[in-house]
Parts: structure tokens; sequence; C-alpha cells
């Protein structure tokens, strides 16, 4: 073990003995690096931030122009954590217990949002979604818009939120126990019951943790809006745009602001997760 | 089955190192894993350390593997202190639990590994990894397996090659975690003789962790019994279990039946009896009579220590097992008795006890040694 | 004739559906329903990106890649992706080691903590820097004096993006080394392995898979940035210019197909990880962590 390391001395103490070495150097490093590239800067935003005050944080959140932004953003991304939650549920559902054709492709193909660049999810539903695009363009027959609308919004966002459900639900759906279902049915339940009743409770924590993945990921989103979205102020403008346009007006209060909020907002998401995550141990015993 | 010559050959391998391990202490946090360990072990000696899970025993294992440094205490090879010493530098041969095979390289490449890390200019060629390989492998009765990996192999092939792995590096000490822990039982067998052999054949000091008392009653020259990281006691087979120094060891080695006795006046008083056991200068108390099954018996008409009803009969090949339940205490125990001293379903049958032993209680309502009952 | 009657019999009783089955027609309508869905939601965006591209044929396509600032674009974003990503390898490695092989207390907070770039708006991550290092920031009066350019400049966006792909490679061998345990890492040491020794032939080879699992999702990550380099980069055409940056000032410029053909790069890079993705889960899915994965 390297022991000139400052924690290499301290972490003799603080670890379990072990023959394995560099603890003193990995953890030091791991340290040091998760310090200066997250820790540090994220820091300097609270310290902005604090500079604010709760008084200033409530100025800018009150702002018409913010306050419009904010509320587009959290009621449009839970909306669409909400329908992420139903159709993830049936997509997981399907892509774990049936087989079919190309069941193996789809499943592959739930991880596209996590592996396409954002910008690009971003111009190609404005392309399908404008008016003369092949969505779009069906669509503007009845007179309905989603292209440079608060609706737009909803549709990139429901993309961007889908593996967050599904990835989340698949793992307790394939855990099921098969004895529970025959159970249920020797007692005399019949098929939609002994699925409402005895399948899904236990998938609630994993939906709920699905829920609050898609919805935090949801609120800090923005390449994939912004060019669906139009942008307009007070109607279809999302906070992360807003941040933003502060910094081109060198408004670096108001940005950082709206950072916060919408940090505290993330924040508060994780902190139900993890809430869910211990309630569920408490109840079921494991997550 | 012949130990390969490159080892035979004194120059190459130092026989056997002696083990000293001088008041050995561990904590892991608030949970004490070993407190105040010592112990001496001979060159060349097969020794077991046997308890039950959470006893320290695997704790001690590794403390000597060099694994874990002790909190405070000692560890000696051959009188050379080697508390500090690496366990790079150790030169024990450690066979794991579950083995640790590497699962990425196949069986030739893990027994070669001990060698091939050696810095250059300890480093045997190639050509003669690949010869010491090949003997290991005709050794451990694997030849030909080489180029498998772990996975392909069976459970008591595994074990071979983590000793075959474990042979390689020409080991001071030998050392096995559970080594058939993880066996069924008819592989167990076999290979617990193979082991035996082995031992004879390379002279290695041979340390090995059990919680199987029949493996180490089997195998070892002499025996550790460890308990709450304490060792209870140190000796051969016969030692423990002719002379159980504790009611710890009593207990855990062969069956044990314990009935709560009075001694008063020198008399040792089971109910309103009296047990024709010595006291051994025992303060007048509470204590505790301990005997094994064998040592209870069916006794002529009215020279019992005891006497129970027989609450059930079942006919052995040898005679007739009963079990008796016996006045004055709330469990029923077995005994073999031959055909002619059978006595009735429902009768009542005097017992007299041919060995025990008694501790007394002490202040905790917990028992001390003590002596030799009877 | 008996025969024949207990033959059909049991034909009746094979097609009566087990009762852990849904009915066909639950199962047709669910499966229709998720199909659909992912149709339009996942494969219609991918499908929309080659058709546009190559909307007006394949010479407009291939023109797009003649211009010197798709090219820089290429470029830049290689750079960055080759310094982002070694960068958290490395860091992957030293905090999965520390983590998995000893325990400390506060051993959950730190992984936490490694996770927490997750959480982060790339936008805010732009901003953060910013503060930092921009002109009204932190070390901005220090920097300018200097003559050091972070902010509007390469070493801004780099850093934004590691920060961005902090914990991809971390948190996929974090809980893969701890399933592992170290048992097989003490083997190797009590045959006179030395530490680094026994991290390059025992420790790494398995832990490969997983090293490479990680590593190809923090590197779709990195190339495929936006948010975060969009603030941090000052858009400076043919100089702090990634290729998802060029897509949309390409876009906005409404030169449609150049900006889909450079958006085909990034899309074909997509498609490239989620087969390579997919294909280790299938065949070295013992190689990897068992944790559930959400990216």
């Amino acid at each position: 073990m390297t022991s000139p390391i400052l924690v290499g001395k301290n972490a003799r103490r603080l670890t379990a003995p072990s023959v394995i070495p560099g603890f003193g150097l990995t953890f030091g490093y791991t340290l040091i690096y998760l310090g200066l590239i997250v820790l540090f800067p994220l820091a300097t935003l609270i310290w902005w931030s604090s500079g604010l005050g709760l008084s200033g944080l409530y100025a800018i959140a009150s702002e018409p122009r913010v306050a419009a932004a904010l509320r587009v953003t959290f009621f449009i991304s839970f909306a669409a954590a909400v329908v992420d939650l139903f159709f993830g549920l049936i997509v997981a559902w399907v892509l774990t217990r049936y087989d079919f054709a190309g069941r193996r492709l789809l499943d592959a193909f739930v991880d596209l949002p996590f592996a396409l660049p954002t910008a690009v999810a971003g111009i190609s539903l404005a392309a399908l979604y404008s008016p003369s695009g092949w969505f779009g363009a069906p669509l503007a027959g009845y007179d309905i818009k989603i292209a440079f609308t608060r609706l737009g919004i909803l549709v990139a966002l429901i993309f961007i939120g889908l593996p967050f459900v599904v990835r989340t639900v698949q793992p307790i759906i394939s855990e099921l126990e098969v004895e529970l279902e025959e159970a249920s049915a020797t007692l005399g339940a019949g098929r939609l019951q002994t699925v409402l009743r005895v399948m899904l409770p236990p998938l609630a924590p994993a939906l709920l943790t699905g829920l609050a993945l898609a919805f935090a990921r949801s609120i800090g989103e923005y390449g994939s809006v912004i060019f669906i979205a139009g942008n307009i102020a007070y109607v279809s403008e999302i906070a992360p745009l807003l941040i933003v346009v502060k910094l081109e007006q060198y408004d670096v209060a108001g940005a950082t602001g709206i950072a916060t909020i919408m940090l505290a907002i993330s924040f508060a998401a994780l902190l139900l997760i993890n809430l869910v995550h211990a309630w569920s141990r408490r109840k079921f015993g494991r997550v | 089955m012949r130990f390969p010559e490159a080892f035979a050959d004194t120059k190459t391998i130092k026989r056997g190192a002696s083990i000293r391990i001088e008041g050995v202490e561990q904590d892991f946090g608030a949970f004490p894993a070993l407190r105040d360990v010592s112990l001496d072990i001979q060159s060349g000696e097969l020794v077991a350390l046997l308890g039950p899970s959470g006893s320290g025993k695997t704790t001690l294992l590794r403390v000597i593997a060099g694994l874990n440094s002790p909190d405070r205490g000692r560890v000696l090879f051959d009188g050379e202190n080697a508390t500090g010493l690496p366990v790079q530098d150790r030169h024990v041969g450690m066979v794991f639990q579950n083995y640790a095979l590497f699962k990425h390289m196949t069986v030739a490449d893990n027994i070669a590994y001990g060698l091939k890390v050696r810095p250059r200019r300890t480093r045997p060629s190639r050509s003669a990894i690949r010869t010491r390989v090949a003997e290991l492998l005709q050794f451990v009765q694997l030849d030909g397996l080489g180029a498998r990996y772990p996975a392909q192999l069976s459970g008591g092939q595994r074990q071979r090659v983590a000793l075959a792995r474990a042979l390689a590096i020409e080991p001071r000490v030998l050392l096995l975690d559970e080594p058939f822990g993880a066996l069924d039982a008819r592989v167990r067998k076999d290979l617990r003789r193979w082991l035996r052999d082995i031992h004879k054949q390379t002279g290695l000091t041979t340390v090995f962790v059990t919680h199987d008392q029949d493996e180490a009653m089997e195998l070892a020259d002499r025996v550790v019994v460890l308990n709450e990281g304490r060792i209870e006691q140190i000796g051969t087979p016969e030692e423990l279990y002719d002379r159980p120094a504790s009611p710890f060891v009593i207990s855990f080695v062969g069956e044990a039946v314990a009935l709560p006795v009075a001694i008063a006046d020198g008399q040792v008083r089971f109910g309103g009896r009296e047990l024709h056991i010595d006291t051994h200068g025992l303060r007048s108390g509470p204590a505790r009579v301990f005997f094994r099954p064998a040592d209870i018996a069916v006794a002529a008409e009215g020279n019992g220590d005891l006497e129970g009803r027989v609450e059930s009969l079942r006919r052995t090949p040898a005679g007739v097992r009963a079990t008796i339940a016996i006045d004055g205490y709330d469990q029923t125990l077995e005994i073999d008795s031959p055909l002619e001293r059978s006595a009735s379903l429902g009768g009542r049958v005097p017992l007299s006890l041919a060995k025990a032993r008694i501790f007394p209680a002490d202040e905790n309502g917990g028992y001390v040694n003590a002596g030799d009952g009877i | 004739m008996s025969e024949i009657a207990i033959t059909s019999a049991y034909e009746r009783r094979a097609k009566y559906r087990p009762v852990t089955e849904d009915s066909p027609l639950a199962r047709y309508a669910l499966i229709a329903t998720a199909v659909l869905f992912l149709a339009v939601f996942l494969l219609a965006p991918l499908a929309i990106v080659f058709v546009e591209a190559f909307s007006k044929g394949i010479e407009p396509f291939l023109a797009a890649f003649d211009d010197p600032d798709a090219l820089a674009a290429i470029r830049l974003t290689l750079l960055v992706a080759a310094l982002a990503v070694p960068a958290n390898l490395v860091f992957g490695l030293a905090a999965s080691w520390s983590v998995a092989k000893f325990s400390f207390p506060g051993k959950s907070v730190l992984v936490t903590l490694i996770d927490l770039p997750f959480s982060v708006s790339p936008v805010v991550v732009g901003l953060v820097y910013v503060l930092v290092f921009g002109g009204q920031g932190l070390f901005g009066p220090w920097l300018a004096a200097h003559g050091v350019q972070i902010i509007f400049a390469v070493p801004g966006i780099v850093l934004a993006t590691i920060f961005v792909t902090f914990p991809f490679v971390a948190r996929e061998l974090i809980p893969l080394m701890q399933e592992q345990g170290k048992v097989e890492e003490e083997a190797a040491l009590t045959l006179g392995a030395s530490g680094f020794k026994t991290f390059l032939t025992v420790t790494l080879p398995n832990i490969k898979w997983g090293l490479l699992y990680g590593v190809l999702l923090c590197n779709a990550r990195a190339m495929g940035e936006f948010g975060a380099v969009s603030v941090i980069s000052g858009h400076i055409r043919g100089l702090t210019n990634t290729i998802p940056l060029q897509v949309e000032i390409l876009y906005n410029e409404y030169n449609n197909v150049a900006a889909f053909a450079l958006a085909v790069l990034l899309a074909g890079l997509a498609l490239v990880t989620l087969g390579l993705k997919t294909f280790l889960e299938w065949r070295h899915a013992d190689a990897l962590s068992g944790s559930v994965r959400r990216h």
C-alpha cells in the first residue's frame, strides 16, 4: 500500500483490514476527481444562488415568463411521465411475458432514447410532426397541431422518458413468481383479477420509481424539446431554454435562479425514489 | 500416485514450516473475531481448525495466510516473525473455500499463475513451467484437462486444480478453507483420503478449516476447537473425544446429553437420586453432567444411577434401540442395548453411567472447565 | 373406437390455456398496442433521419460532408470523446476498485454522489461551468488575466462532456466488482502476484465486458451531448462546434438535408451502440452487472 498519500494513512483506520492494495490511491483519486469535476462546480452554483437568497429566488421564480416556463416544464414533464408509465408498463409486460417475432429487436430499440443524441431526436421529431410531416400532415386534417405547441413538448418528453419506465419495471415483471398466479387461480380468481390484484401491486414501487426517473429526466431535457416546441414565450418555452436565454442576455443571476429551482425539483424526485425504495423494502422485504 | 520429483528434492522445497501463533487478536468493528489465540503447529503436522460458523476459524486461517493482519499478536514461521510479511512473500499454499479459480484462465494457466507472476530473475523458464504444470496435473490426476476452463470441471476436479495451483508455488505451509464444503458426500469421502495421502507424500504443514467434526476427526493429527473467537481445546481426536475440556467441546464434538445436577456434600444429585460421579472437589452448587449416549446403558435391577420409562422400541441389526424418558428431565435419550437385556414398552428401566464429565455452573450461570467424572 | 375418443379428449385438454397465460385476445391487443406505440414513438423518429437525409438523393447527402465546418465538427467530436472517455474510464476503475474491494464508512453516500451527474440537467451543467470559468465566474478574472480560455473553447466542452458522462463506467463496474468479490484477487496475492499484476491478470479480464459496456455508453453520450456543450461552446463555427451543434445550426438555416446527413452519423453511432450493447447483454450477460440498467 502506498502510504505517503494523505488518505492512505487514514484509510488504514477507515477500512477493515485487507491485504488488497491500492485503497489510498484509488479512493483518493476518486474523491479528488469527483470533487473537482462534479462537487466543486455544483457547489459554485449553490454558492451563487445562496447569494440570491430565498427572496431573490422567489423573485426570479415569480417573474411571469419564468413562472410560465417552470409551469410548462413541470406539468408537461409530469404528463409525459404518466403516459410513459401507462405505455411503458404495457411495453414491459409484452416484452417480458410474450414471445413473438421481432421481440428481441423491439427490446433492443427501447434503449434508443438513451443512445440517440437529443439533438437528432429533436430535429427528427420536429420533421415528423411538422404540418408537412408523416404524422403532422394527417393530423393537420383534423386540425390537430403538435409541432411548435405544448403537445410537441409532450411528444418529445414521452420519447425521452419511455426507457426509464420500461427498464425499471421489466426485471420486476420477470421476477414475478408463477406460483402466485397459480395460487390466485386455484383460489378462484379470473385472469384479469389475478393480474390486477396479484401481479400489478408488486410492480407499484418499480412503476413509481420509473415515473420519478422519467419525470426527473424530463425536467432537465433540452435538446429533443427545443426543435419541436416552437419556444413561444409564456406558451411553449421550457425552463432549460430560459436558462440559455438568460445567459445570452448576461442575466447570470436569473439563469442561476432557474437552475437552482430545477435542481431542487430533480433532487426532490430522486428523494422520492429513495423513499419509495425504503418504503417498499420495509413492506415487501426488497425492491 | 507420486509426488513430482521436483518437489521431493529437499533443495527446492522447504519441507513444512512450523507455525507459531502468539496472542493473536482481531476485531471487526465491535465484533471480536479472534481473542488471544495462541497455537503451536509442528512442522509437517496436519491440523484442523474446527468450530461453528462465526467461531473465528476462517479468520485464524487468513491470519496465518497473511490475508488478514491481526490487531495484536504475532505469527511465526519456523521461529521467524512473519506478522508483517506481505502475503506475496509468505509462500503459503492457500486453497479457498470455493476455490477462487480464475474463471478466465485455463486449468493449466491457473496452475502456472504463481510461477508466471514471479519477477524475471526467479521465474522458471517457459518450458520448466510447462513441465511443472504437467507434473502437477498428473499428480492431482487431471492429466489432459489442462486446456479446460474451470467452468467445464466438476466440483471435485476444481478442488484438485485449486490444490495443484497452491502447490505450484512450493509453499511452506498448505492452508485449506473448508476444502470439502462445496462437494457432495461421496466425493468428499474420496477427497478426504486423497488429502491425507497428499499430506503424507509432501510432508507439508497443513492447516484446514472445517465445521464438520467427522472430517476433522478423520483427517487431522490434532484438532483445534474454536468458539466465539477463542480456542476451547487443542488435542488429538482421541483427547477431544475422551477428555473434552469444556461443555462446548463435549457438545460440539460428538453427541452429548446434559443433565442439570446439584453438588452437595461431595455428592452429585439429580432429582432425588445420587449419581455415582466423582465431584473432583468441586464446590457445592449447581452443575451439569455431560455424557455420551454410548456411555449409558441399562443396568442391573437396583443398580442404576438414573431411572426412566421406555417410550418406544426399535429393532436394530445388533439389538434394540430404546427411547427413554428420564425421570425428572424433559428430554428423551436413545440407548442401544443387546437383545437379551431389552425392556418392555412402557416399562421402567434402571440406567447406569459408564463415563461422564461434570462442569460446575459459574456465577453467570455458564459452565467452567473441571476434571474428569467417575 | 374408444382409442379415438381418448385421443380427442387429450387433445382438447392440451388446448386448455395454462392459468398463467393471458387470453389470446388480450395478448394480441397488448402486443399490438406496444408495437404501435414503439413504432410511432421510437422507430419513426429513427427512420425519418435516414429518409430526410436521402430525400434529395445520395449526392446532396455526400455534399454535406464536403463542408469544412462539418469536417471540423466531426474532428472536434472525436477529440472530445477521445479525452472525456479515457478520463472517465480511469475514474471508473479507481472508483470501483475502492468501492468494491474495500469497506469504509460513507460508501453509499459516495456511490450516490457518483450517480449525481445523471440527475443534473445538461443545460445546468453548462451553466455551472460558466459560473466557475466564465467572465463573471469564480476564476474568470484570473483566467482572463493569464490568457487562458476555457468557456467558449475546447477545454470547456471537454469538461462539460466529462461531467455529463461521468458515471457511465463507474456505475457499470461498481456492482459488477461487488458481485465478484475479492477472493480471486486474494488467491493471486497468495500465489505471489503484486497488486498491479493482480489487477492486470485477474481483475481486468473479469471485468472486461462490463468495462466495454460502460465505455460504449459513455462514448455514445460523449459524442452526442448537446445541452451542456451548447451552453458552453459559444457556437463558433469550425472551432467550437461538435456534430450535434452543427446539426442544430444547419437545421436552423433550413438546410435540412445537410442537418440530417450529419444526424445520420450520430444515428448510426446510436445504432452501433445499441447493437453492441444488445450483443454484450446477450452473449456476455453473466459478465455484466446484474443491476437494473437505466442510462
